[in-house]
């Protein structure tokens, strides 16, 4: 056991103070906190007053283009070539042209700028043409604005858990892409901490000190100390991240002033679900409609949130430290044998593939499982050991019995006791062979060598 | 026997999958002496150096240390040097070796007053906190040196230590080895350089193909491969020698001089050899021809 930690530490301390640890737990929290905080802050700067001249030759669009923080719209009585050549002069920063056959041709709308007009400018003008040109033409068919708006429904479905508790309010959407998102995480770290374990373990046999140091402990303890070492590598970098996420997102938050800021945020979510939202108003159809979907989307966030809170955290954060940890460990016993079994990391590639078959499978299979998350597929591929670490947390948010929770975790527990045998036996053989790669059955023959 | 005796193998087998490694060895290794395990490469050295340290179990056999069956615990009274070595590149000199000894038992503070001793002895103090890839590979093998002795074992195994050391270093690791068996060690010495084992060793154990073909004290082996053969050199004609003595070998050497190699029966006297040659030339030199340990070597591979 001492033996074991003694090199559980070293494996800790050597990962922990390479410089490419210290950067990248560093810098992703940096970069994450920036993901969701640069948008914010890059809205909160005023933009700049355009001014617009309008050249109407409708005369009929001067008085729907109505001005806003960043638009400033004026129409002119010039005529459009009139005003093409004085543009440079006028301190215009935009020239719209509505040409009179607008209604007939709506692709003749124009703009003009001495330099390129953003795509939001575009769209801010467009949208206001269009919304005009449909009113127009639902008043020349004889058609009443408020019918056509009472025919628009908005259908949206809400879901219940029926459980012995009584009704729940639910949402099937919240539950897959939290599912998702921690079987990614787990698909992810076991890579990454598992091909860790086996550059460990190549590096080793490669500097030729895994002889010097199989004189001293048995090569099981080798392994398991790397293999935990690793582990805590990960964890510790895990709770790096998480804390100074949390840490850099308040403080900068605060730093940019947290009730404008915080505005904005919610601003921009509701501006980037619908984007004709943040058109200016003076629109009639397309703007209800739009007011009507950012209620919808915020709507559904609240759901969202509503769903989240009925999902059961401590279970499913305790199932996630349990599969995390168990997948990995069950992993990186795979990914030790490999390393052992090889001389160079080139030669590892015909090894990993198998390893990695059952990873990207259960990866796939979630993807069924969100949609039935109760089938058979879903029953069976959670309790085979190799997938059930992925499979398993895409259900858990669903609602999954104990019974098969405890069956799974029992499963995977054995799966890992017996696959970390097996591996730890190509391991003491694999570390001291040298020179030829070794085929499949040359690996079979090595697990039944005496020790 | 156990007594004096701090290694003893029994009828060692090893088997791989078609290859037996090791069949049958039984070796002695007394107490406080130099032990030369000698062999063609792929005889089975490595497999029985191996089984010693418990890095492999023998498929028969048991091996005894200090009288007692192997067990884990006996890997601190043992150190190691094998021939495939290697440090962790990326670690400090300092931290890699506390960290090898304390793989081998020792608590920290105790790894560390050992170290001081050594690094002082060695001169390397400028190095402790230097990484392993930074350093020559000269400079490797001392600090691999140091991580295989400085536990104090018992029973010291080193695999072809002179391999990447210069004279001078070579030296220095040979005075060593020859302390530490002064200081009561015992040392198994693994190589083909043969003029180190006749220079070191104390007694000798040649494996071949997998046997033991020969063992015992470097002096008996020695007397045991006499060939009984005298090299004389001389001036003038030696002509109408006894028939007892057989000149195997006659060369002509400048000034007049000729070199002889006579072989006497085991129960003549040398001494009627030398009468004979005073009577009929003038000598310049006279000696037994003793096998090196290249020709024992040689003889005994190519004999069996």
């Amino acid at each position: 056991m001492k033996t074991i930690f003694l090199i559980m530490r070293r494996e800790y301390l050597v990962r922990v103070k390479k410089k490419s640890f210290i950067v990248m737990t560093l810098l992703t929290p940096i970069l994450m906190s920036a993901l969701w905080l640069l948008p914010a802050y890059l809205a909160t700067r005023k933009t700049d007053l355009k001014r617009v001249q309008v050249v109407d030759d409708t005369k009929r669009f001067a008085s729907v283009f109505q001005s806003t923080e960043e638009l400033k719209f004026e129409s002119s009585n010039q005529t459009i070539d009139e005003a093409k050549r004085k543009f440079a002069k006028s301190g215009y920063d935009v020239l719209t042209h509505v040409p009179a056959n607008i209604i007939d041709d709506p692709k003749g709308l124009k703009i003009y700028a001495e330099k390129n007009v953003s795509l939001g400018v575009v769209r801010d003008i467009e949208n206001v043409v269009e919304n005009e040109i449909e009113n127009q033409k639902l008043i020349s068919a004889g058609i009443d604005r408020k019918v056509l708006e009472n025919t628009k429904v908005n259908v949206s479905a809400r879901t219940y858990n029926l459980s012995e508790e009584g009704e729940k309010d639910s949402s099937s959407g919240a539950a897959t892409i939290l599912g998702y998102v921690l079987a990614g995480l787990i698909y992810f770290t076991i890579f990454l901490y598992g091909a860790q374990v086996m550059r460990g373990v190549l590096e080793e046999k490669t500097n030729r000190i895994v002889e010097v140091i199989i004189s001293s402990v048995k090569p099981f303890q080798l392994m398991a100390g790397k293999i935990l070492g690793v582990a805590l590598v990960g964890l510790t970098q895990f709770m790096l991240w998480i804390l100074l996420t949390i840490g850099l997102s308040t403080g900068l938050s605060a730093v940019i002033g947290s009730d404008a800021l915080k505005e904005r945020v919610e601003q921009s979510a509701v501006r980037s679900a619908s984007p004709g939202a943040a058109t200016p108003p003076g629109m009639s159809v397309k703007g209800e409609q739009a007011k009507a979907k950012a209620a919808n989307d915020a709507n559904m966030m609240a759901k969202v949130q509503s769903a989240l809170s009925t999902v059961n955290w401590p279970l499913l954060l305790t199932c996630f430290f349990i599969y995390f940890v168990g997948g990995y460990l069950l992993y990186s016993a795979l990914f030790a044998a490999v390393g052992a079994a090889v001389d160079n990391e080139t030669d590892s590639q015909q090894f990993m593939f198998p390893i990695t078959i059952p990873l990207i499978l259960g990866f796939i299979i979630a993807q069924t499982v969100v949609l039935n998350p109760d089938g058979a597929v879903a029953f069976w591929f959670s309790m085979i050991p190799l997938t059930s670490p992925i499979v398993m947390l895409v259900r858990i948010p669903f609602g999954v019995p104990i019974w098969e929770i405890a069956l799974s975790v029992a499963l995977l527990i054995g799966g890992f006791i017996g696959i970390a045998w097996v591996a730890a036996r190509i391991y003491r053989v694999g570390i001291l062979m040298y020179g030829k790669k070794p085929t499949y059955a040359e690996l079979a023959k090595w697990v039944f060598y005496k020790a | 026997m156990t007594s004096t005796a701090i290694l003893e193998t029994r009828n060692i087998v090893k088997q791989y999958a078609q290859h037996r490694a090791l069949d049958g060895v039984s070796l002695t290794v007394p107490r406080g002496c130099i032990f030369g395990l000698l062999g063609p490469n792929g005889a089975g050295k490595t497999s029985l150096i191996r089984i010693i340290n418990q890095i492999t179990a023998p498929d028969e056999g048991e091996v005894f240390l200090g009288g007692d069956p192997l067990r884990p615990e006996h890997i601190g009274r043992i150190g190691y040097l094998p021939e495939e070595r290697g440090l962790y590149k990326k670690m400090k000199v300092g931290e890699q070796l506390l960290y090898l000894a304390q793989l081998k038992g020792l608590s920290e503070k105790q790894a560390m007053d050992k170290l001081k001793i050594w690094f002082t002895k060695f001169d390397i103090k400028p190095w402790w906190n230097k990484a392993v890839e930074d350093l020559s590979k000269g400079m490797q093998q001392k600090i691999q040196f140091v991580a295989t002795v400085l536990h104090e074992p018992d029973l010291i195994i080193l695999d072809e230590p002179f391999s990447g050391f210069d004279p001078i270093n070579a030296n220095l690791i040979k005075d060593e080895i020859l302390e530490l068996r002064r200081n009561g060690s015992t040392i198994i010495f693994s190589t083909h350089r043969m003029e180190s084992v006749e220079e070191l060793c104390d007694y000798i154990a040649l494996i071949n193909r997998s046997h033991k073909i020969l063992d015992g004290p470097k002096k008996a082996i020695k007397e045991q491969f006499k060939t009984h053969t005298y090299r004389a050199e001389f001036q003038g004609e030696l002509t109408d020698l006894p028939p007892v003595f057989t000149v195997v070998d006659s060369q002509p050497l400048d000034e007049g001089f000729t070199r002889v190699d006579i072989r006497i029966p085991p129960d003549a006297s040398v001494n009627d050899l030398i009468r004979n040659l005073l009577d009929r030339v003038a000598i310049r030199s006279f000696g037994e021809n003793i096998p090196s340990m290249n020709d024992i070597f040689i003889k005994a591979v190519n004999g069996q």
